[in-house]
């Protein structure tokens, strides 16, 4: 079967602060109630934590570190599941019961299989 | 005359083409790949157009096409097994080996993979211009260049187009299947969408030289009469057909020999085609036996255009009926361009004054030449030469087609003309 991952962008967000509990109940019914598909997935720390690693001139050059997420952008990546459906119908119907769905984004892109 | 030119020829183009479509669609469901399914089909198409004219065209044409593309499937796939080791796509469909004495699949089954492959191709997931490219290609089995020239797109941009939408639909897993019944209005409405976006692209060409184009209008209207075979009790596609109809029963009235458009009021209508009008009318009445409650917005736009195509003149037009179906209109599809309609038809009702009334009571319109134009022609029929003057010339500083752009300078020559008769 099909899989897709589900990346939730939304506004950033600290999942660890106690302000966010009331939201993060929305993701853990989600996580119950699309249990049976769900293969993975993690709520992400907010992107003040984010580092970017560039290898500068190619293969093998320095190691270039910088504080930041990759792009900044109004919506931010806060974090993903791995899904396992039937379609693209099924993956987008299961897609639209995550909260980030309306506080948001959620881009659903197909997995390769290896 | 070459053999290519001859009538027979071209009456076998159309047979290959539409039986063609057909086949691809039952082939897409058994070998569960677009690409697969049109590569074997073009395939089985140009051996059709090849040994036909010689050997004569076999009884049962759509059977033909269908075991020679299976075959060819079936080829390719043995040959992929064979160089990559897996398992690729099981040809679970199974018929006669020879393709001269092969059956058809049944109708119910071709009418049930076309549903799918019309699901398939107006998939919300895809961008509607990859919608519209896709249903052209496979469901009116056109080539990948005339697509390419009917959206006035170049064929390599088409081409690339065509691919990234077939690799999506088969990397993403777009299901090829018939909407849910939950899902389904959505999903009518978007494939419904798709046709009148390329009914519209024809109708009234916004590229191109000419101000419509033909070939689209046909490959639209074509699309939905296919539509309402596979879903006769859709009032959408009821709505949709009509409306399609209706506008091109004007064809041959609305564009004059120096290929500039005529206004309905203008249209000789002994030219209106007759047959379509009578068509459309009874798919309106289709239509609205099948509204269950909420009235569908292409049934109730059609039925507009059915109290166009009925009137012998545009005073003899039925404009109290006009004006009820806009208000039924607005209920389900209030937008600034549908109230300004409405207005425009209030003024034929009730005389000028009260249409340049409601007229200016549409919000929102400043910026849009069509708005202005409309006053200006009230304010023309109240005598008020100077301000129509200007108002046209608003509706001219703004962005119109040329054929509008061609209209709305006329009718500002005219004004002016009076003017200095006047003066």
């Amino acid at each position: 079967m099909p899989q897709y991952v589900a990346l939730t962008y939304t506004a950033d967000v600290d999942w660890s602060s106690p302000e966010q509990a009331a939201e993060l109940d929305e993701y853990l019914a989600f996580g119950a109630a699309a249990a049976a598909v769900i293969r993975g997935g993690a709520a992400l720390y907010p992107t003040s934590t984010a580092t970017t690693v560039r290898v500068r001139d190619g293969k093998g050059g320095d190691v270039v570190a910088s504080d930041g997420p990759y792009a900044e952008t109004k919506e931010v990546l806060t974090g993903f599941y791995l899904l396992e459906c039937a379609d693209l119908d099924e993956a987008i119907a299961v897609s639209a019961g995550l909260p980030a769905a309306w506080n948001g984004a959620v881009e659903v892109r197909p997995v390769i299989e290896m | 005359m070459s053999d290519s030119a001859t009538p027979a020829h071209a009456a076998l183009v159309r047979l290959v083409r539409d039986e063609g479509t057909r086949v691809l669609a039952t082939l897409i469901r058994v070998t569960g790949s677009v690409q697969l399914a049109e590569d074997c089909v073009q395939d089985a198409t140009i051996r059709a157009l090849e040994t036909w004219p010689r050997d004569g065209v076999p009884d049962v044409p759509p059977a033909w096409l269908t075991t020679t593309a299976r075959r060819r499937a079936i080829d390719i796939i043995r040959r992929e097994r064979l160089r990559t080791g897996k398992e690729v796509a099981a040809v679970e469909w199974l018929g006669p080996d020879d393709p001269m004495s092969a059956v058809a699949p049944p109708d119910d089954v071709v009418a049930d993979d076309l549903l799918r492959l019309v699901f398939t191709c107006c998939h919300p997931a895809l961008a509607l211009e990859a919608q519209v490219a896709l249903s052209l290609r496979t469901l009116c089995g056109l080539t990948t260049a005339e697509v390419a020239r009917a959206l006035l797109v170049p064929e390599a941009t088409m081409t690339k187009r065509l691919t990234r939408a077939k690799q999506k639909i088969a990397q993403a897993h777009i299901p090829y299947r018939v909407p849910s019944a939950h899902d389904l209005p959505d999903r009518v409405s978007g494939v419904a969408g798709c046709v009148y976006l390329l009914f519209n692209e024809g109708y009234a060409a916004t590229a191109g030289a000419d101000p419509v184009r033909a070939d689209l209008v046909d490959e639209a209207v074509r699309l939905g009469r296919l539509l309402v075979q596979l879903m006769p009790d859709e009032p959408a596609l009821l709505g949709l057909l009509a409306l399609m109809l209706l506008h091109d029963s004007r064809r041959a009235a609305r564009t004059d020999p120096a290929c500039d458009l005529v206004l309905l009021a203008d249209q000789d209508r002994s030219r209106w085609d007759r047959e379509h009008i009578r068509e459309g009318v009874l798919l309106v009445g289709e239509g609205l036996r099948r509204t269950p409650s909420t009235p569908d917005p292409y049934v109730v736009q059609a039925a507009i255009a059915a109290c166009h195509g009925l009137a012998p003149s545009v005073a003899g037009t039925d404009w109290p009926a006009v004006v009820s179906w806009y208000d039924v209109l607005l209920s389900v599809q209030d937008t600034p361009v549908v109230r300004l309609n409405r207005a425009v038809a209030i003024g034929e009702r009730d005389g000028p004054a009260a249409g340049l009334a409601a007229v200016n009571e549409v919000p929102g319109l400043e910026r849009y030449p069509l708005w202005h134009a409309s006053r200006a022609e009230l304010l023309w029929r109240l005598d008020r030469g100077a301000e129509a003057a200007a108002a046209w010339r608003t509706a001219l500083a703004g962005e119109t087609n040329a054929p509008t752009r061609r209209h709305l300078e006329r009718r500002l020559a005219g004004c002016v003309d009076a003017a200095a008769d006047l003066g």
